[in-house]
């Protein structure tokens, strides 16, 4: 049987969505879990309703932050003690930037953001978008291994019934080897909500908003329902709102529950970004705006008029 | 300095994407191609530090398809010195690409300072290319860089990474650099640039030259295939303001006991 290590991010002291998200679809194999330092009694509780069968916290000196060479070493180091055939990460910002340096240290590949996969017997194969979603495609890994994968946050879903194991915590030393790309500050986003590839509500706004100071009301919109705020290309390109909270082909691809777009029209690279939501709603006075034609419920009318009494709803429906 | 730019060539942003008949790739017989947006901030930075350094050089590599070359004839109407073309499919994977981009930056005999590049091909999407080449060279590297400073040795960059929270990094240099929206701003290519660019050097190579064979491959890609179609949802006039507030409680409660995500 393949043996199996996914790499866990901690966010405070709960793990990651994304790693048990990737535990519950490998039901039925030994899987083991990896995560750099110590690890919260809260996040070893869910690993091992998830399935993990040994939980490994990784330790060594300058690991306290992330550097991309001193992560790299440190699991270069355990991975190639472990003999493990593949390791499995989220596709987040750290995911991202990890996996592919920890690949190239075995000579071996990787396949980027899966949003499903199989594992038959010993061989995976994956699925995953390309041209921001445009099209899909099978993946599959050849060449030495280990195979490394990173699966996108929110694709897979929970697995309702886990197959729960003993998460037996081991404590592994790690070097961090030389690092001569080091972090000398961390400065905090302007929200402390969840980012957009990882978000479970999006409320998104585009050219329509007119303003930057018109997005506040999506703000209250998105503080009612926990939702996190994105924008259209046209929004950011017209100074409404930063990169970081573009949602398209040129800015973040995202897979949330419940996408709202409000005063989007719909260009084919925002849809490419967001038409993997499960459930999307479309907010736009022009009956014929192509995001309709994505949206499972669209209502045609003034965003500004619209959007503060759907907030009211929502707030009568949740009690608040 | 000897700066480095890659670039890749990707379809435009507006293209709607075909797979092909066999499903081994996407048709692109008719795509527009234009250079990788991302890659625009790259070549735009390598410019600046090159400004900023006298005597500094800035040498483009792309590894694709010779459709057409309109991604390094850009760069070169945008300023770059020369540019060298690994001649290869559209559809390698990331390790070979980065294999070929290491093999062409060693033929061009010129020692990196630094290498820049977008944060990722807005085709595959793979955010791979910069971290294996870097790992390959062994030398450091960092990505979904918005911000940068620094002298010819030791350099401070932004990474932005969740939420719009940055890492700030020290780096010394040689390194790679993976660019994102925000560290600049590209310029155009003047007409007098575009016609300087068609007389500047550009190396073509293939794949062997650049020591890449078809034994690099590690992700095989097959079944290219459209999303599936999701069937047409329901639509609500809410223009008339006398129906909105009922048009808005359906949907919100809808989106409770059917769709059940709220």
């Amino acid at each position: 049987m393949a043996k199996i290590l996914v790499f866990a991010e901690l966010h405070g002291t709960h793990v990651k969505g994304v790693t048990l998200e990737i535990l519950g679809k490998l039901a039925g194999h030994t899987v083991e879990v990896a995560a750099i330092g110590t690890i919260p009694g809260e996040a070893t509780a869910d690993l091992a309703k998830f399935g993990a069968a040994k939980v490994h916290s990784l330790k060594g000196s300058n690991l306290d932050k992330y550097s991309p060479e001193g992560y790299a070493n440190a699991l270069h180091g355990f991975i190639k003690a472990g003999n493990y055939d593949y390791v499995f990460a989220g596709a987040t910002s750290l995911g991202k930037d990890l996996f592919p340096r920890l690949a190239t240290k075995f000579d071996a590949g990787m396949v980027s953001e899966v949003t499903n996969f199989i594992m038959e017997g010993d061989k995976f194969s994956g699925t995953r978008p390309l041209f921001a979603g445009k099209c899909f495609a099978k993946v599959e890994l050849q060449g030495p291994k280990p195979y490394f994968v990173t699966v996108r946050p929110n694709a897979l879903g929970m697995n309702a019934n886990p197959t729960a194991a003993a998460g037996a915590v081991d404590e592994s030393a790690v070097d961090a080897g030389a690092i001569r790309a080091m972090i000398k500050e961390i400065v905090k986003g302007t929200s402390e909500k969840l980012d957009l590839t990882e978000a479970n509500i999006i409320v998104s706004g585009g050219r329509a908003m007119k303003d930057a100071a018109n997005f506040k009301i999506l703000e209250e919109m998105a503080n009612v329902i926990g939702a996190t705020v994105g924008a259209s290309r046209a929004a950011v390109d017209s100074g409404f709102a930063p990169h970081a909270m573009q949602v398209g082909q040129t800015g973040k691809t995202v897979a949330p529950s419940l996408y709202i777009a409000c005063g989007i029209s719909g260009a084919i690279q925002h849809l490419a970004g967001m038409r993997t939501s499960k459930v999307i709603v479309a907010i736009n006075s022009d009956p014929d705006a192509p995001i309709f034609t994505k949206a499972d419920y669209g209502i045609v009318g003034d965003l500004f008029q619209v959007v503060p009494l759907m907030t009211q709803e929502f707030k009568n429906l949740l009690g608040k | 300095m000897n700066i480095f730019v890659c670039v890749k060539q990707v379809p435009d942003t507006e293209t709607k994407i075909v797979p092909s008949a066999d499903g081994s790739f996407i048709e692109t017989s008719s795509i527009k191609w234009i250079m990788n947006p991302y890659d625009e901030f790259a070549v735009e930075q390598a410019l600046l530090i090159q400004a900023a350094n006298a005597g500094s050089t800035v040498t483009v590599v792309r590894v694709g398809s010779t459709k057409d070359t309109e991604a390094l004839r850009t760069a070169m109407a945008m300023g770059a010195d020369d540019a060298f073309l690994v001649e290869a499919n559209d559809n390698l994977d990331s390790y070979s690409i980065a294999k070929a981009l290491k093999g062409a930056i060693e033929k061009s005999g010129k020692k990196p300072d630094i290498i820049l590049t977008g944060k990722q091909a807005i085709d595959d999407d793979c955010l791979q290319v910069p971290q294996i080449l870097a790992t390959m060279m062994e030398i450091p590297s960092v990505s979904v860089v918005v911000g940068y400073e620094g002298s010819a040795t030791d350099i401070t960059v932004k990474r932005e990474i969740e939420g719009g929270a940055i890492e700030v990094y020290g780096v010394k240099l040689p390194a790679i650099i993976a660019c994102n929206k925000g560290i600049n701003t590209p310029r155009y290519a003047s007409l007098p640039g575009i016609m300087k660019a068609k007389k500047k050097p550009l190396t073509t190579l293939s794949l062997a030259d650049a020591g890449v064979s078809e034994a690099d491959r590690r992700v095989k890609y097959s079944n290219f295939q459209l999303p599936p179609e999701k069937p047409p949802g329901k639509k609500f006039d809410a223009t008339d303001a006398a129906k909105m507030g009922g048009v808005v409680k359906e949907v919100v409660g809808l989106l409770r006991t059917e769709a059940k995500v709220i």
